[in-house]
């Protein structure tokens, strides 16, 4: 357990590592740093102090140790348009995208998982076909392109439903479906073929040679081992859904983390996409961690891998 | 779909020769279930259109006519001279798309190239040496998984600009490490084999050894791999043109049509519909063959279907 939870946190710092570092040199490329802060009442003198203060005149190493602990320390730097701290400004965007990603999880697990079940359950029949179908299609049509035409047919021709922003709970439907289905599709199809393996072992032979009901062959013996599935997909789910919710986000304009990144693209504010940036890779490797972590506890082999 | 239970259904025509061995209409569909003959044709397809879209295409892809503004597409019964309709600028959608694939292909080609060698080296090392070596590389694998390839596209966009190289770049740093864990498990089984040992015996290099006998053991595996990621390239490239990060314009991409159209959709909804349509042809098709290739090449990675 210990090894590999080891293994996990060493790939999780190295990928944190990356991260600054690409964004680090990324912004070094862009030029002074000192740019930001000039203004008409700036002297010679004061911009060289700026310089020492951000640890300019010293090594390139230096300057990256100093990047990195005042991120450590939550400072992410100042948005040059919106002159404001970047860590402010993503912070108050986070909930929306948290609140989006969870929406699409929750669409993922409530349609796939039982789809899943039984589209092995009911191998080969029209259930099943439809179930494939509708995996393979979550798999091939582009998030944003479902989302576009969601908005056309549900919100401009039906006038069923919200086409844009945060609300109630109707303004979830659309964006939860765009966003959750490629992930429903992969766990309906996870869940069909760990539950055929199961309802194929010998234990579930057995229970059925004991005289076990249907019922109680497909839920008591074999959806509890067959539930592992969909648990370890969980965890990739979870960071595919939240860096998802960027390119579902602006199609909906939806107030998240995405929509400030598109919006600081087209503005070419570099602190605020680094903030972004760095705060959606820690949410990411935190909960694929999390993940992790639980699903070695339930399933004890994992931990001897 | 039909394919997809093509193993059942040929255990079953095993076991009663009788039924189907003559005829000409048993042969094809016994075709029908061997190959995955649907997908591969609407594939070659795609791909002669997107070749030959220079001849094929009826207008110029990057000049419009404004006087054709928001032509309705000729396909669903309108009186147009435009197949699939004209854009907001008069361009015609369906010479767009021709173009558009041919520039979506080539970028998931080149990112294949790219990411497949890179993966497939680090794969054979990793696998090989074993040891610190092994396990750098495979800690580095664990690492990309958890770096949203989306925002760092974004990231280097704003910083150097949209171009041809940082997307090849960007999309061929998301795709590398699923070449280099298949390769280097291959790689794993492959060196304990009697004639990986009776070469080393003999004299050969490591070099040789990796080049001659193991490269061809894992080829196989790699163009699984490569097959069953093409679809998630085109996908991904769709996803940062329709961002704006993507294919850089005036090159014609679906991504960006679909971007393109995205103001117009109650006006116009076939600017966005038909390139969606169409990445989702080409992924699907993609992945038919795929399953099909791996049932075909490397059983071991078969699932129950």
């Amino acid at each position: 357990m210990l090894r590999f939870l080891r293994k996990r946190l060493i790939a999780s710092a190295i990928a944190m590592l990356l991260v600054t570092l690409v964004v680090f040199v990324l912004a070094r490329i862009q030029g002074d740093p000192r740019a930001l802060y000039i203004d008409e009442n700036m002297s010679q003198e004061m911009y060289e102090a700026l310089g020492r203060e951000l640890g300019l005149d010293r090594p390139l190493y230096y300057q990256y140790w100093v990047f990195v602990s005042q991120i450590a320390t939550g400072d992410l730097g100042v948005s040059i348009h919106q002159h404001r701290p970047v860590a402010d400004i993503v912070l108050e965007r986070l909930p929306a995208t948290l609140k989006l990603a969870t929406a699409g999880f929750i669409f993922s697990i409530v349609i796939g998982v039982p789809l899943g079940i039984l589209s092995a359950v009911r191998r080969g029949s029209a259930w099943d076909f439809a179930g494939r179908t509708f995996a393979v299609l979550g798999h091939s049509l582009p998030s944003f392109w479902v989302a576009i035409m969601a908005i056309f047919i549900f919100s401009v021709q039906l006038r069923w439903l919200p086409a844009f922003g945060d609300g109630g709970l109707d303004h979830y439907i659309l964006p939860a479906v765009a966003l959750g289905w490629a992930a429903a599709g992969g766990q309906m199809r996870l869940m069909r073929s760990a539950m055929l393996e199961t309802l194929d072992s010998q234990y579930v032979v057995l229970a059925r040679a004991k005289g076990v009901s249907q019922r109680g062959v497909i839920f008591k013996h074999a959806l509890r081992n067959a539930l592992l599935a969909p648990l370890t997909f969980a965890g990739l789910t979870l960071g595919s859904l939240i860096t998802g919710a960027i390119i579902v986000e602006t199609v909906f304009a939806w107030p998240g983390l995405g929509l400030l990144a598109i919006n600081a693209v087209v503005a070419s504010d570099y602190a605020i996409l680094q903030g972004v940036m760095i705060v959606i890779t820690f949410f990411y490797i935190a909960t694929s961690l999390l993940v992790d972590v639980v699903y070695a506890w339930v399933d004890p082999r994992i931990r001897y891998e | 779909m039909s394919d997809a239970t093509q193993p059942i259904v040929a255990a079953q025509s095993a076991t009663q020769p009788t039924v189907a061995r003559r005829g000409r209409g048993a042969r094809v569909r016994r075709a029908f279930r061997t190959y995955p003959v649907v997908s591969l044709t609407l594939l070659l397809i795609i791909v002669f259109g997107a070749i030959a879209a220079p001849w094929l295409a009826p207008y110029p892809a990057t000049h419009g006519d404004l006087r054709a503004r928001h032509a309705a597409p000729a396909i669903v019964g309108a009186d147009s001279a435009h197949l699939l309709g004209a854009d907001s600028v008069g361009r015609d959608v369906f010479s767009r798309l021709l173009y558009g694939a041919q520039v979506s292909l080539l970028v998931a080609a080149g990112t294949i190239l790219i990411a497949g060698s890179l993966g497939t080296l680090l794969g054979l090392v990793s696998g090989w040496y074993g040891g610190w070596i092994d396990e750098a590389i495979m800690r580095l694998v664990d690492a990309m998984n958890a770096i949203p390839v989306v925002l760092l596209a974004l990231v280097l966009a704003v910083a150097l600009g949209p171009s041809f190289a940082l997307l090849l770049g960007v999309l061929a740093l998301g795709q590398w490490p699923a070449f280099a864990r298949q390769v280097r498990a291959e790689t794993l089984s492959l060196r304990r084999r009697d004639y990986v040992q009776l070469a080393r015996v003999a004299g050969a290099s490591t070099g040789r050894i990796l080049g001659r006998h193991i490269l061809p053991g894992v080829f196989s595996t790699v163009m699984v791999v490569a097959t069953n990621q093409v679809g998630t390239v085109i996908l991904a490239e769709a996803g940062l043109s329709f961002l704006g990060v993507g294919v850089p314009p005036p090159t014609p991409s679906l991504g960006g049509m679909i971007a393109d159209g995205r103001l117009y959709i109650t006006d116009a909804w076939w600017i966005s519909a038909f390139p969606g349509i169409a990445i989702a042809l080409i992924v699907l098709s993609l992945v038919f063959i795929g399953d099909w290739l791996r049932d075909r090449l490397d059983p071991t990675l078969r699932q129950l279907e």
